[in-house]
């Protein structure tokens, strides 16, 4: 199949304002004859379900927790980009779409890339006009900060939970359209699969997560905004309920699943403290910008501090190795995530590590406030710092802090054209969900902006462009294939229920996890590689077989809920590896030893690898094949990323 | 129902039925203190039952008396109300509570304290009120007008060490009802600012130690000096 | 560690409930709480015993998912949210009793799960400002101090987790409704529907069966994000002003 991304043609610039006028428009009469299904409700399901029934349409909003203001988008911590330019500094959009390209690697579509730097400066409006309460100046002006590879300030933030706030602004117009009656929600609800009607995406089937009931939903268009896929790692800084089920089970009935591999380790999270962790805990990456990262010159030294022998404040400052300011001048601590990363299991590789696992390096604040004071570092990061010491029971204003690399974000997802539609027609992917704007690397601040700007001000778009052209005519929900697609959900169920093996659905999970983490992580080989594929088809043979998932689906079933979503993961886990085996380059997040420069940097190759890998389903225990859709630069050279 | 009912039927509105009628009351006990004083004058009463006099026959005193009645009222019914659906929000209660280490025990019992109060205040009201108003007074004559002596009763009613006590034992309570009520009936106002917020709660605090401790020193000044 | 839990099991919201005693051994101080919950439902998992349900989700302290009346306070002896405590707070042999939110307007579905969609028809009541998407001014065409833009968000950093309720012997909602009340009110922003918000999010308050608040201060002393009971006087303030003031009969 020809993947056929429908980006308009003409100037980069013109391209969206282009599209929005020749697209079809739905008359306002004839929204309120549409139904449209929005699963999941982060920054884009909220805000996409909210500008949708704004419009006119009726809207079902779908999401697993208790309230939609659970979603995960909620933990986003520093900030949103924007290309306002209120700095003075130099910023613009194209500065925010050249930024997030290179940042990238490479490996992102320029039309959606611009598309995005183009709307970024509405959100930031809009949310303000909700109430969302960002960081001002003393003039009542709002504030803005640098953040990881961005020369400029154009980060909008509150505090350290700038996440939760613009979530509350979407939630809060989602709760309005709900109380409008426009929205209907549906929260402790799963989607457990997509009802596909002669090609087109024509409804859900889900299960009430309190009754057990195995729903069907009809919609004329079905939009997942559920989220990445870290999870297939078992430890992330994901939420525990984070999954892929949703997108997974799209991709099964035909949506092309794109770059699976691309994962991002974000380089400041809380180390592992032991066998009994559950997940990773974040620390935002604004905390850079004052704190400076670094490890013993010497693996003696690094020795002695993990014995206990000596603490990081006894250690001279000619013993100390800030490492990524030695290596890279001009950007120092503030080098995007994939290169903070890369380096930090380099220094650990090294027997440099600080903490008693050897995986950690030092965020020290000490020169910080010396230089501002307590009291600024305070207000700045004092969530943060509260956190950490909560967590760890050390207090980050007398000793360093200790970070490590943990999966954070994955740019990979399910293929979207330019109107955000997978490759089932009026089936949308937004958010994190898709693959479409990061390339092979986010830039920090870019998952708000990139989730909002396909909410509020893309899909609203091109979503009634489709409605259009479909008619009015309303979706038949006792057409054979709803109760087809229900039944082939309760015969899942049922097998899981009964398989009543001796293992834990957890005990799947960490093993899972722990494959992936070793050879589709940080730093991933061919052989290694091979060797995974291996060891996921055999643990996925073992699950079907001995897993043990306790009581009934009549009920409220955590461990069923859990078995569902690792069952896909064993799925995903396998193509992220194909994924990985496939790219023979190093890029962004994802780094292939054998690809590499001469001084460790990730090496691309361009001439064949710059496209997106997009893969089709062909059935159970069969691999996937590969389609590609080359990559076109026309406005941007491509280079060698350097942040020296 | 029309916006005043469904005011006052809103937990907010009955909230602020309370924080009035108590801050009246807390009015009134601080008028009612301030007279009471006469009792240490030691002028063999007659102070105190031409203030008696005064406060049973003047008509603005009248009218500021029926307020406090009403006060009074409505505050035992709302407090009721209050209760009542406080406690049906709750049906189900905990095994086990740690609630001293998040809030004031007084805070916490307000209707407990209340009860014990308006108890006082029924036996209290019997034995000097409802006499002055109804019962058979003596007499005594100031200046060749005759007044009612309530100054004899009350100098015979603390001749009593377990009415004394009882009373010191009330004004305890008060203290604590008032500990709470006085700052509390202020922020229910939605009276609290940064700038006079600790003032408030100052004042508060002198003022339910000050009140009851005066109120209390009236029975034992009389019992131990007759 | 060894400790001796004692948890609230209840099969359904129709289920009477009662405590059933488990105790585990071999914690690590380090595990956070829930850490905890997790070692001891895979070995009832392993024996064939229903794990014991509890809501949580991003085990960092902002989703507002998790609960739990942890030895007589919500979210346990830390001002913190559960998934945030972690067993360095407790000591060998200790007895844990872990009981789900109280409260009618927050039904137990399962165990310690409750059901606090209360809340979410509290803010569709009003909890937002009536602005569609597009159309919208300038950011900084609405200057705001920054004394006021703290201050709301302040207020705004509430989770939701229903802490205040379950901490209140009341089981009263005014410190969550007071806290997006507050927000609204302090901005600019929230000028326009300022009143309607006040008396129609209180009223649904009231319609949920919330219990009414007594000023014990319990609410914001176990609030995980320290929510001010100024906020509770402001929402108070609004409200007067609105129910003396607005169109509405």
């Amino acid at each position: 199949m020809i993947l056929d991304s429908k980006i308009p043609a003409g100037p980069l610039a013109e391209k969206w304002t282009k599209h929005k006028f020749n697209m079809k428009l739905v008359n306002p009469a004839n929204k309120r004859k549409y139904e449209v299904i929005v699963v999941g409700t982060g920054l884009a399901g909220a805000s996409a379900a909210a500008s949708l029934a704004e419009l006119g349409y009726n809207v079902k909003a779908f999401c697993f927790q208790d309230s939609p203001r659970r979603a995960h988008s909620i933990a986003a911590q520093g900030g949103i980009n924007a290309a306002k330019n209120y700095q003075n500094d130099g910023d613009s959009i194209f500065r925010l779409f050249y930024d997030t390209i290179k940042g990238g690697d490479y490996r992102a579509r320029e039309g959606n890339v611009y598309r995005l730097a183009e709307v970024s400066v509405n959100i930031i409006d809009q949310c303000v006009a909700q109430g969302v309460p960002f960081a001002r100046e003393y003039g009542g002006l709002l504030a803005n900060r640098s953040f990881g590879g961005a020369q400029v300030s154009r980060t909008f933030y509150a505090r350290g939970q700038t996440g939760q706030q613009l979530l509350l602004g979407a939630y809060s117009a989602l709760s309005r359209q709900v109380a409008n009656g426009k929205v209907k929600l549906y929260p402790r609800t799963e989607m457990m699969d997509v009802v596909v009607i002669d090609g087109h995406a024509r409804g859900i089937v889900t299960r009430n997560l309190i009754t057990g009931a195995i729903e069907t939903h009809a919609a004329h268009a079905v939009l997942l905004c559920t989220g990445g896929y870290g999870n297939v790692f078992f430890l992330s800084t994901n939420a525990m309920g984070s999954n892929v089920t949703a997108a997974w089970r799209a991709h099964k009935r035909g949506a092309y699943f794109a770059n699976p591999c691309y994962t991002q380790i974000h380089p400041t999270c809380i180390p592992v403290s032991g066998d009994h962790q559950s997940k990773l805990t974040l620390m935002s990456e604004s905390l850079r910008n004052d704190g400076r990262v670094w490890v013993p010159a010497t693996v003696e030294m690094a020795e002695k501090l993990r014995k206990g022998q000596i603490k990081a404040n006894d250690i001279p400052e000619n013993e100390r190795d800030y490492y990524l300011e030695r290596k890279y001048p001009s950007f120092g601590n503030l080098v995007p995530r994939d290169v903070a990363s890369r380096n930090a299991k380099y220094v650990c590789d090294e027997g440099r590590g600080v903490n008693e696992t050897g995986e950690a390096v030092f965020l020290d604040f000490r020169d910080a406030i010396k230089r501002d004071g307590e009291d600024v570092i305070r207000a700045k990061y004092g969530n943060l710092f509260d956190m950490y010491q909560q967590i760890t029971g050390e207090n980050p204003y007398q000793v360093p802090m200790k970070i490590y690399p943990a999966v954070h974000y994955t740019m990979g997802g399910l293929w979207v054209d330019y109107n955000l539609m997978t490759t089932i027609p009026g089936l949308y992917a937004l958010g994190e969900a898709n693959f479409s704007d990061h390339g092979a690397n986010r830039l920090g601040a870019s998952a708000l902006m990139q989730g909002l700007a396909d909410g509020y001000f893309v899909i609203p778009y091109t979503v009634g462009d489709y409605l259009a052209q479909i008619g009015t005519k309303p979706v038949d929900a006792n057409h054979p294939e709803f109760e087809k697609t229900a039944q082939e959900v309760k015969d899942r169920i049922q097998k899981l229920l009964s398989i009543n093996g001796t293992k834990s659905v957890d005990y799947f999970h960490k093993k899972l996890g722990k494959i992936m983490w070793n050879e589709c992580g940080m730093a991933r080989t061919a052989e290694g590689l091979k060797k995974a594929k291996q060891e996921i088809r055999e643990l996925r043979a073992e699950f079907w077989k001995d897993v043990k998932v306790l009581g009934e689906n009549e009920e409220l079933n955590q461990t069923l809920e859990k078995a569902h979503r690792v069952a896909d993961f064993l799925e995903l886990g396998e193509l992220m590896i194909d994924d990985a085996y496939n790219r023979n380059e190093s890029c962004g997040g994802h780094f292939r030893e054998e690809y590499q420069t001469a001084d460790g940097e990730a090496l691309r190759d361009d001439e064949n690898f710059a496209y997106v890998a997009a893969w089709k389903y062909m059935g159970d225990g069969q691999d996937e094949e590969l389609n590609k859709e080359p990559l076109e630069f026309e406005n941007v050279k491509l280079t060698q990323r350097s942040y020296k | 129902m029309s916006w005043v009912t469904k005011t006052l039927s809103s937990t907010l509105g009955r909230k602020l039925i309370m924080a009035l009628t108590g801050l009246f009351l807390i009015l009134f006990l601080t008028g009612h203190v301030s007279g009471n004083m006469l009792l240490f004058k030691g002028d063999g009463g007659e102070a105190f039952n031409k203030y008696a006099q005064f406060m049973t026959t003047n008509p603005a005193v009248k009218i500021l008396s029926y307020l406090t009645y009403i006060s009074v009222i409505a505050h035992v019914i709302y407090s009721i109300l209050l209760t009542r659906k406080n406690k049906s929000a709750r049906p189900v209660g905990y095994a086990e509570s740690k609630a001293s280490t998040n809030s004031a025990w007084s805070s916490r019992n307000m209707g407990v304290l209340g009860t014990i109060i308006l108890i006082f205040l029924v036996v209290h009201m019997q034995g000097f009120w409802a006499k002055m108003h109804w019962g058979d007074m003596p007499m005594v004559t100031y200046e060749g007008e005759t007044y009612k002596d309530l100054y004899q009763i009350v100098q015979f009613a603390f001749q009593n060490e377990i009415l004394v006590a009882g009373y010191v034992i009330a004004m305890g309570f008060l203290s604590f009802h008032l500990s709470h009520g006085f700052a509390s009936a202020f922020q229910t106002l939605g009276l609290n600012h940064v700038k006079y917020s600790p003032a408030i709660e100052l004042i508060g605090r002198i003022y339910c130690i000050v009140v009851p401790v005066l109120f209390a020193s009236m029975p034992l000044y009389i019992y131990f000096t007759s | 560690m060894k400790l001796t839990l004692k948890v609230w099991r209840q099969k359904n919201k129709a289920d009477q409930g009662g405590f059933v005693t488990y105790p585990i051994d071999g914690i690590s101080k380090d595990m956070s709480f829930l850490e905890m919950m997790d070692v001891l439902n895979e070995e009832l998992t392993e024996k064939g015993d229903d794990p014991i349900h509890f809501d949580h989700d991003c085990r960092e302290g902002i989703c507002g998912m998790c609960s739990l009346y942890i030895n007589g306070k919500p979210h346990g002896p830390q001002q913190t949210t559960t998934c945030q405590l972690h067993m360095r707070s407790f000591t060998d042999g200790d007895t844990i009793t872990i009981e789900p939110w109280r409260a009618k307007a927050f039904p137990v579905v399962k165990d310690l799960v409750v059901d606090r969609s209360a809340f979410d028809r509290i803010i569709q009541a009003g909890g937002y400002v009536s602005v569609n998407t597009g159309g919208v001014p300038d950011a900084n065409e609405i200057p705001i101090p920054k004394k006021i833009a703290d201050e709301a968000f302040d207020a705004a950093t509430c989770i939701g987790c229903g802490a205040c309720v379950a901490a209140c012997k009341n089981a009263s909602a005014m410190l969550f409704t007071s806290a997006k009340i507050s927000q609204l009110a302090l901005l600019p922003q929230g000028q326009v529907e300022r009143k309607e918000r006040a008396e129609k999010m209180i009223a649904q308050m009231d319609a949920e069966g919330f219990g009414a608040c007594t000023n014990t201060g319990a609410c914001a002393a176990e609030c995980p994000k320290g929510i001010s009971l100024s906020n509770i006087a402001r929402m108070n303030r609004e409200y007067f002003s609105a129910v003396v003031s607005s169109e509405n009969m």
